[in-house]
């Protein structure tokens, strides 16, 4: 058994009266690259915002790094966000910050360095990500691929033990994709950090993750490395990976007989 | 922005409203004119206030000399007791007049006081005896009317 | 019958949503005020939304104030002239400007050009995660935009309301004294006459805090409360000017009641 930095134990989270999760368990061990994977709104991304206290579990527990993140206070929660980066759908930078100072927010905040070690710092983070030369511009200058890059410079900027990606490759072009796959698995071996990422790009996962988990119905359908959920037997892991279009997802929603819809 | 650029902007406002304050405290309020710093207090009575109010002026010949501090209703004689504040510098005797007027014809009420001839001057605490009601329209009128009345007899 | 119902209903529910919205504006205002220590640590921060909500609106108070001023002194000459009391322009040109006019149309102002961006800004910021991000980097949202955002509106308002009569009182001397020839020296002596500083000038810069307060949280509470929609944002800061207007208006009435009667 490995040594395992975040676990979900038997975690049931609903919104309001849709139950989401129903008994949910699983295990991320430290220095490897998990995938979280299912259809859109099947809620991969709450089991992030459950990992990182900003949603509560109705029963069950997260436990990271030995605490049970809904136990704790405010400052205890702020302590654990520490040992964590978040690298949000759309990067979720600063807009009114340059790229430097969004890199620089998390060290100004947290840390009383001085403002050359900041500077140091922060072109190294930068340079990790390849946008060293983009430093002065702002958002809404960045594409998208290279905003992405820059919240991932945000988001280890405090080396985190922990970093989360919702939805890494959301809307990028084939380039960028390859880039921010390289760059999770590098960052993921050069911190020696566990990375959990929630995406629904099978290509791209499977060719980096150590572990994978597939979401289906509020429950765990599948898990396993990428090898053995390949060769799963499952129809729901086969439908999701050779992307059928109808399946044990159905194609069609919850509807009365075509016919007598038709009035025929 | 530069913060250095911000910090000029937020500091031009912050002038201007202080500024902005000074002129409306000094040159539209009344806050250089009733700098009346050391007064004493004397009393009037009067049968008749009319409109006289709390911080009305006392003039002096026309000089604002003071503000009334207080009136009050006293309920064993039926008149009205006036506290008045005076400049330090001012003084008068004994035996001045005090008149309550209007400036001009819908104007506020004032107290006009009327020096006298006594020789000690009033001093804090004292009270002026020579009175003038304020003039009140309805008693004009009937007196006027009377006397008319009385001509034609 | 169930139409009654349905009326009785929707009352209870509008009620009910209502005081929810005005309990966690409250929780909102509280925890500004136990995030604003952390917050002055960076009084940058504070001093940079003030540029936003104060600088930036500096023009819109400024050329609104001289107009009004010039209408005042215009309107009033007109009636004073009939009583041939056309000497206390003046009087009715500050009087109206410092106790009334000044503070509210400058709230309204405020509300309209600053309070919306304030709104804007942040329910963008909560669209885009911008407010998870900074959470899940242990940083309270409360403390780093919320709070300097409250702190500069507190600030702005009384400045920009005392820039405002001021600069009315100047549009109602062009127009009184220079244009129409009213003579100066009586134009400001009645003015310092009946203008007293303690009852009208101080209860006037009142008036401008409690309103700024108003504004202030009104358009934070509705950008931190705004579905994370661009619908969601646009009928926050909708709501944010039709609220703060209507906050004004009825405060005004309140405090006037208590302060002029």
């Amino acid at each position: 058994m490995t040594d395992n930095l975040i676990s979900i134990e038997n975690v049931s989270f609903a919104y309001g009266k849709t139950l989401l999760h129903k008994d949910i368990n699983m295990q991320f061990s430290r220095g490897k690259v998990s995938a979280i994977m299912g259809g859109s709104g099947c809620g991969k991304t709450t089991i992030l915002r459950l990992i990182g206290g900003q949603l509560q579990p109705n029963s069950g527990k997260v436990v990271v790094d030995g605490d049970v993140v809904h136990e704790q206070d405010r400052n205890g929660l702020y302590h654990l966000r520490r040992k964590m980066g978040m690298l949000f759908q759309h990067g979720a930078l600063f807009t009114d910050l340059s790229v430097y100072e969004n890199v620089a927010f998390p060290m100004r905040e947290h840390t009383d360095l001085p403002e050359n070690i900041i500077r140091d710092l922060v072109l190294l983070k930068l340079n990790a990500v390849g946008l060293r030369g983009a430093q002065d511009k702002m958002p809404a200058e960045l594409s998208g691929g290279m905003a992405r890059r820059v919240a991932l410079a945000r988001a280890v900027a405090l080396d985190p033990d922990i970093i989360m990606y919702d939805e890494p490759f959301a809307g990028l072009d084939p380039i960028s994709m390859a880039v921010i796959c390289d760059l999770i698995r590098s960052l993921n071996d050069a911190l020696g950090a566990t990375s959990i990422i929630v995406t629904h790009d099978v290509a791209e996962t499977f060719s980096f993750a150590d572990y994978i988990y597939f979401l289906a119905d509020g429950t765990i359908a599948a898990e396993g490395s990428p090898k053995q959920l390949m060769a799963s037997k499952l129809p729901f892991v086969k439908q999701f990976i050779h992307s059928e279009k109808d399946g044990p997802v159905p194609f069609h929603a919850d509807a009365p007989n075509y016919r007598t819809d038709l009035r025929l | 922005m530069e913060r250095a650029k911000i910090d000029i902007w937020v500091g031009i406002l912050v002038a201007l409203g202080i500024a902005a304050f000074f002129a409306l405290a000094t040159k539209v309020g009344n806050l250089t004119s009733n700098d009346i710093r050391e007064t004493y207090t004397v009393l009037a009575h009067f049968e008749n206030i009319g409109g006289l109010k709390p911080r009305a002026p006392i003039k002096g010949a026309g000089v604002v000399v003071g503000r009334v501090k207080s009136i009050v209703f006293n309920t064993e004689a039926y008149h009205a007791i006036v506290e008045l504040d005076i400049d330090k510098r001012y003084v008068f005797p004994k035996d001045t007049f005090a008149n309550i007027y209007t400036s001009g014809l819908l104007g506020e009420q004032y107290i006009g006081l009327e020096a006298g001839g006594d020789e000690n001057n009033l001093v804090e605490g004292d009270l002026i005896t020579y009175t003038q009601d304020a003039v009140v329209l309805e008693k004009l009128i009937s007196q006027f009317l009377y006397s008319k009345a009385s001509e034609e007899d | 019958m169930n139409k009654l119902i349905n009326f009785f209903g929707n009352i209870g529910f509008a009620v009910r949503s209502r005081l929810y919205r005005l309990g966690a504006g409250t929780r909102l205002f509280f925890l500004t005020l136990i995030y604003s220590a952390d917050s002055f640590k960076r009084i940058h921060l504070t001093i940079r939304e003030v540029y936003f909500t104060g600088v930036l609106s500096l023009v819109i108070i400024v050329v609104s104030a001289f107009f009004v001023g010039m209408v005042l002194g215009l309107q009033g000459y007109y009636t004073l002239e009939k009583y041939g009391s056309s000497e206390a322009i003046g009087v009715l040109v500050a009087l109206a400007l410092v106790r009334e006019l000044g503070p509210v149309v400058t709230a309204l102002l405020f509300a309209g050009r600053a309070g919306t961006a304030i709104t804007a800004e942040i329910g963008l910021m909560k669209a885009t995660e911008q407010l998870s991000a900074m959470e899940m980097m242990a940083v309270s949202p409360v403390a780093r935009i919320i709070a300097p955002r409250f702190w500069a509106g507190m600030i702005s308002m009384p400045i920009l309301a005392t820039i405002f009569s001021m600069v009315g009182i100047l549009g109602g001397y062009f127009i009184a004294v220079l244009v129409i020839g009213v003579d100066e020296g009586a134009f400001w002596s009645q003015m310092q006459a009946n203008v007293d500083f303690s009852n009208d000038i101080v209860d006037g810069a009142i008036k401008s805090v409690v309103f700024g307060f108003a504004c202030t949280i009104i358009a934070l509470f509705e950008g931190f409360d705004a579905p994370p929609t661009a619908e969601g944002v646009s009928r926050a800061t909708t709501r944010t000017v039709v609220i703060s207007s209507l906050a004004v208006l009825g405060l005004d009435f309140i405090l006037t009641s208590f302060m002029f009667v």
